[in-house]
């Protein structure tokens, strides 16, 4: 039953370029659907270990930034004469990096905050977000500041036997970003149903308890925000490879706003919330564009994420999924919501 | 009592909390599978031990050795891999999972397998997974909560979230038991079989030190007593000596009591 609806679904997301030939409409598409997998990424910290992260626009950001740097080339000098000249690689090859330095960073925010966690991660995150921003800024000569770094050169699919494919069209970009956020979508539930997500699911229902078992909570953590960082920077590089001009103002904070939008009001914590909610606000604005004026548009969007989060306190996904339980069989209602928030600590 | 191996020694351990004293100088050993009580009027002192000995707590002097290994600077989830596990007076369970998930998160030191063989869905992986459904059931039944198994673990009395604890801290494979006031909130009948429960893990081989307000619980179940008093030892031994001592007396008592 489960895999059927999953393949309906997966089979209707495939066919909308067949039938859809609107191309503002699909560009609205594949930058949601990067987004999508953005607010994904963000959803394994917030909603599996219950760390926000409100920088998570930064590894996203990053990727974006070292994907096309790679694909681009840079030559900038150093301090003592040097000079680190880089020859443009293939976009595939800066997909590859933008994972592995978006992972890098995401592994020393993580060490250097979950030493203590909780705000300080929050903050440390805004922070981090915030000198990448300024460095991307005012780092001119590699990454032209301001004036943003364009042509960059559109991802190029090797075929064995038949030489390149480079994805020009809207229909070529929308089927890579669906089959990226597929494979995130496996990766983060193959994760949270393993081992090491009910290690996660532990630390984050009581802290106390779960070390005393044997968990680790540095490493735990320190994991999950190395993955959740790495999916965020392949999300970052899709978006370069795709509107092919990036700038500073990738990094701004309403970004990482949007994702934690997404995220909550789709329900934390559920593989799904994500993707509905990401669905939602991120076509929402094109759906209110023709019927309203621009500054309309910004308050009804705001209604939009108060009235679902009025209606459905823990976000789409879970409270309908429980309403839906709960009509068919007397499966145990949640604990309210204000109880699952406050971690219950042991007194020492 | 027959001579038995050491398992754990607490060597002059002291906690102050700024001027106040938690513990002062508190020295005694536990034997392998011995089933050891520590008692004492509340803020004796006996969580603030447990805590020490668990490494959630730093001594501000002396030294926890167990098993030969000095515990001193250990992380908790590091004093959990030596086989130390402990149980909790509040917070036993994780709440918002059925019972059955709780028990596979406890079942952590036992299941660990690589990450990517996991994401990958490798044999190796789905082969642990299976041994890990199957003990965290025969755990289940073993403190016989079967018919709660998938019921939120939050939803039961408490009375059953002590087994679900204890049912999670043998899941971590202890070698001892840490038991901190595992029989409050039960009624008589359920602590009747709980004594049964905590015989039969030390018949298992695990050495026991149990924190408990119950005495007559602690009476049954102990080989020996120690007896806490404003952060130091006021006595030690079997429970027909503790149930005689004047100063034991006195603690609970008081002075007139004692001279009655």
């Amino acid at each position: 039953m489960r895999a059927v609806i999953t393949i309906l679904l997966v089979a209707a997301l495939a066919s909308v370029p067949l039938w859809l030939r609107d191309p503002y409409l699909l560009n609205a598409l594949i930058t949601t659907g990067i987004f999508v997998i953005g607010a994904m990424s963000l959803n394994l910290l917030l909603g599996f270990t219950g760390q926000l992260s409100l920088g998570h626009i930064a590894f996203f950001g990053i990727g974006a930034y070292v994907s096309a740097l790679t694909s681009l080339g840079f030559d900038v000098g150093l301090p003592g004469d040097l000079r680190l000249v880089h020859a443009p690689w293939p976009p595939i090859a800066g997909f590859v990096l933008a994972i592995l330095v978006a992972g890098l960073c995401g592994y020393f925010v993580g060490l250097l905050s979950f030493r203590v966690r909780g705000a300080y991660f929050v903050i440390v995150t805004i922070s981090f977000a915030e000198v990448v921003r300024l460095v991307a800024l005012n780092w001119v000569e590699l990454t032209q500041g301001p004036l943003a770094l364009t042509n960059i050169p559109s991802i190029a699919l090797p075929l064995p036997g038949f030489g390149e494919m480079t994805l020009r069209t809207k229909m070529h970009n929308y089927y890579l970003v669906l089959v990226v956020a597929l494979m995130a979508y496996l990766l983060i539930a193959r994760l949270v149903h393993s081992h090491f997500g009910r290690a996660m699911r532990g630390l984050m229902e009581n802290e106390t308890l779960a070390v005393s078992v044997g968990i680790d909570v540095t490493r735990t953590l320190t994991i999950a925000a190395v993955i959740s960082a790495a999916i965020a920077g392949a999300a970052g590089s899709l978006y370069a490879h795709y509107i092919r001009i990036i700038d500073p103002e990738v990094f701004a904070f309403i970004n990482t706003v949007t994702m934690v939008i997404m995220v909550i009001s789709g329900g934390k914590g559920s593989l799904a919330g994500p993707v509905v909610g990401g669905l939602i606000f991120g076509l929402l604005p094109v759906a209110l564009r023709p019927v309203m004026a621009p500054e309309a548009q910004w308050i009804a969007y705001g209604g939009v994420l108060m009235a679902i989060l009025f209606v459905l306190p823990r976000g789409i996904v879970p409270s309908l999924a429980q309403r839906f339980s709960r009509r068919r069989s007397n499966a145990p209602a949640l604990a309210p919501v204000a109880l699952t928030e406050t971690g219950a600590k042991e007194p020492a | 009592m027959t001579a038995r191996n050491i398992a754990m020694t607490i060597d002059q351990v002291a906690v102050r909390f700024g001027g106040l004293v938690a513990i002062s100088d508190m020295s005694f050993t536990v034997g392998e599978g011995e089933i050891v009580s520590l008692i004492g009027p509340n803020g004796a002192g006996k969580t603030t031990a447990f805590n020490v000995m668990t490494g959630f707590l730093t001594p501000s002097a002396g030294q926890v050795t167990y098993q030969g290994t000095t515990l001193t600077g250990l992380k908790p989830h590091e004093i959990a891999d030596l086989g130390l596990i402990r149980t909790f007076q509040r917070t036993s369970v994780f709440p918002n999972d059925t019972v059955y998930h709780n028990l596979l998160i406890g079942l952590h030191r036992q299941g660990r397998v690589r990450l990517l063989d996991a994401i990958l869905g490798l044999p190796g992986a789905r082969a642990s997974e299976r041994k890990l459904r199957q003990k965290a059931g025969e755990l289940i039944e073993w403190v016989g909560l079967e018919r709660r198994a998938h019921d939120l673990a939050g939803s039961l009395s408490y009375g059953e979230q002590r087994l679900v604890g204890v049912a999670l801290a043998l899941a971590a494979e202890p070698s001892m038991l840490l038991l901190d006031e595992p029989v409050s909130g039960m009624n008589a009948s359920e602590t009747h079989r709980f004594v049964e429960l905590v015989r039969s893990i030390r018949d298992r081989g695990i050495t026991i030190l149990l924190v408990e307000h119950d005495m007559p619980m602690v009476m049954t179940v102990s080989d020996r007593i120690v007896v806490l008093n404003y952060g130091r030892i006021i006595a030690e031994g079997t429970p027909d000596v503790i149930r005689n001592d004047p100063a034991v007396i006195e603690a609970y008592l008081g002075h007139g009591a004692a001279r009655a």
